[in-house]
């Protein structure tokens, strides 16, 4: 079976991925300048303490032990403890990741939505001015950078008319009755839909920052091949059958236009996720981007290393997804 | 009366050169009408601009196009291709690339019945198992439920003309439906589409270069030389006797089933010169 094997080959090599990424960044983290303990230290302490302290954590030893000890560590679901919050890391990352994976997945839905808009609008304006204005926004839209949209969004929406918040995941005077970090999920779970709006109206402004250059992207690559599928001969003879326009563009078009576009939806989509760090930054969302970029200044090892971890395994799991969908999508895959 | 009835069709590149000059040809129901002519003449142009299936490089210049007495060239689009899906149906050239790879064969075959006709599924799927029985496709339980790459070149020819016939269109346009096929399968198609044809009663333009196939299939046949009709005749009286320069050296231009290995004479020069001045004389009489 053609899933299975993806699946499995994936799987290894996914391993593979995931070795070398420790590997780097244990190693990469520790070469650059700045040491944890006498950041967290208060001034005055003396060379003792900060000697004990490096002990405890087990910076004292050669870099190799180290790894390893961190290595058997991972290999047993314990990444090891934050210095700086002195808690398990494998806590913190995994309560912050439901707020980057809503994040991004939202980003992803409207970077979908307006693109495949834009492409079947253009599609099916072809030729007329319609087409050449969504030509322009998309060139506009992947000229500039997320982060840079976060800042037109935030000084359009926050500052000039302010009608999304800019800032945070929820209103904090909100009383939260989830039990999950999934607050966007759970909301609707649990039909409270004040809480729904409250957490959409913060996350717009982010996923748009975020989705504007993807659907571009999107909107892009699928006209172009919407377009060159439109003259194949199985469209002409669905014409013939007595369809129209609308008919042809997304029953006989659409699926086998989407194939080439999806994969390299998958790689920009793990650049979205990789932006989100940027854009929670901006936006002060409460995501493993904002607290990948603290603890890179606070320099805590071992929550670095972590969020690391956890971000290979997202893109990994992203590149699968795509290929399987990619395998469903296409007989040809699916039969062989 | 003719069910197709095209009049002084004239079809040009936007803003270039003509394509089709003037043409006129008939089809009576259940006739079979040969469309013949070297390549780039027109031949497919003719039957897009039936199916209404023109590219939109081109524009209709005049004439008319009567299917069953409508002028199609007259109907607003929705209708026209409304009109076209119901009493008219394609046999492409290559079965290759005109099915859709992501669709299942039997959708392919029924959804003009279900969405244009408006038949229910069960009495459309019934409909295409049996066509496919009669283009003599085995298993054809198994073959609905296919996607195209499973199958080979000449089956899925099979399933084409299957397709075409599935609405009992009173007129089929088949494109030089055998050249994209193996040498083999060739005549097991053709024969196919001429019984198809037989049985049903169907009228057919049946594009070709072949003038073999046009004597064996065809009962009339129309001789295109750039975009005009040069000659229309009678196949016996073609055979017998060509009226045109052109078409006479098109004839001997072709190989004799009875005698292939003889040798072959080439249009001559002077012929394509004269039936060139023709057609600069008939370009000059105005229309376009
Ligand atoms: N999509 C198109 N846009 C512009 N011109 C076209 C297009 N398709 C065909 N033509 C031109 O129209 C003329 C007639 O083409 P057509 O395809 O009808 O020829 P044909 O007789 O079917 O030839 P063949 O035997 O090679 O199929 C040719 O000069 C061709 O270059
Ligand atoms: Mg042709």
């Amino acid at each position: 079976m053609q899933l299975l094997r993806v699946f499995l080959l994936r799987l290894v090599t996914t391993a593979v991925t995931l070795v070398g990424v420790a590997v780097i960044v244990f190693f990469v983290i520790r070469v650059v300048p700045g040491n944890p303990i006498a950041m967290m230290l208060p001034p005055g302490a003396t060379e003792a303490d900060v000697a004990a302290l490096t002990a405890l954590y087990g910076l004292d030893k050669p870099l190799p032990a180290q790894f390893l000890i961190w290595a058997g560590g991972v290999l047993q679901g314990d990444f090891g403890t934050s210095i700086t919050t002195r808690q398990p890391v494998l806590g913190l990352v995994l309560g912050r990741l439901p707020a980057t994976l809503e994040l991004s997945v939202m980003a992803l839905v409207m970077a979908v939505v307006i693109g495949g808009v834009a492409a079947l609008t253009g599609t099916r304006r072809r030729g007329t001015r319609v087409e050449g204005a969504i030509d322009i926004a998309n060139g506009m839209a992947l000229s500039v950078p997320d982060f840079l949209w976060g800042l037109v969004l935030i000084l359009l929406f926050g500052v000039l008319v302010p009608v999304f918040h800019i800032s945070g995941r929820v209103t904090p005077s909100l009383e939260l009755p989830f039990t999950t970090n999934f607050y966007l999920f759970e909301s609707l779970i649990r039909l409270r839909f004040d809480l729904w709006l409250d957490i959409v109206s913060h996350m717009l402004m982010p996923a748009l920052a975020l989705a504007v250059p993807l659907a571009a992207i999107i909107g892009q690559l699928l006209k172009q091949s919407l377009k060159e599928t439109m003259h194949l001969d199985y469209v002409t003879l669905a014409r013939t059958k007595g369809y129209g326009e609308n008919h042809v563009i997304l029953r006989e078009a659409l699926r086998n236009a989407v194939l080439p576009t999806l994969t390299l939806v998958g790689v920009q989509f793990t650049f979205l996720i990789g932006g989100t760090v940027i854009i929670e930054r901006l936006f002060s969302y409460e995501g493993l981007g904002n607290m990948a970029i603290d603890a890179v200044i606070n320099r805590d090892l071992p929550l670095i290393q972590g969020i690391v971890i956890l971000f290979a395994v997202i893109f990994t799991g992203v590149n699968l997804i795509v290929d399987l969908l990619y395998a469903a999508l296409n007989p040809r895959l699916r039969h062989a | 009366m003719s069910f197709l009835s095209i009049r002084e069709l004239s079809v040009r590149l936007k803003g270039g050169p003509p394509l089709l000059r003037r043409v006129s040809l008939d089809v009576a129901a259940g006739e079979v009408r040969g469309l013949v002519g070297e390549s780039g003449a027109g031949k497919s142009m003719i039957g897009k601009a039936v199916l209404g299936i023109l590219p939109g490089s081109v524009e209709v210049t005049g004439g008319e196009i009567r299917l069953d007495g409508v002028d199609l060239l007259a109907l607003p689009p929705a209708e026209r291709r409304r009109r076209i899906g119901a009493t008219a149906a394609l046999i492409p050239q290559d079965p290759l690339t005109a099915l859709n790879p992501s669709r299942r064969i039997g959708g392919q075959i029924t959804d003009r019945l279900v969405d244009i006709l408006g038949w229910e599924r069960g009495r459309a799927e019934a409909r295409a198992r049996e066509l496919l029985a009669e283009v003599q496709i085995p298993e054809p339980e198994r073959v609905l439920r296919n996607y195209p790459h499973e199958l080979s070149g000449g089956m899925r020819q099979r399933i084409l003309i299957a397709s075409a016939f599935a609405a009992e269109p009173k007129l089929i346009v088949a494109d030089e439906p055998t050249t994209a096929l193996d040498v083999t399968v060739q005549k097991q198609i053709l024969k196919l589409i001429a019984g198809m044809q037989a049985r049903h009663g169907t009228a057919l333009l049946f594009v070709t270069h072949d003038l073999g196939v046009v004597s064996k299939v065809c009962q009339s046949l129309s001789v295109l030389y750039a975009g005009m009709v040069v000659e229309d005749a009678r196949v016996r009286d073609f055979f017998a006797a060509p009226k045109h320069a052109y078409s006479a050296a098109l004839l001997a231009a072709t190989p004799k089933y009875t005698d292939p290995m003889a040798s072959l004479t080439p249009v001559p020069d002077a012929v394509i010169e004269a039936v060139r001045a023709e057609v600069a004389a008939a370009d000059r009489g105005g229309h376009g």
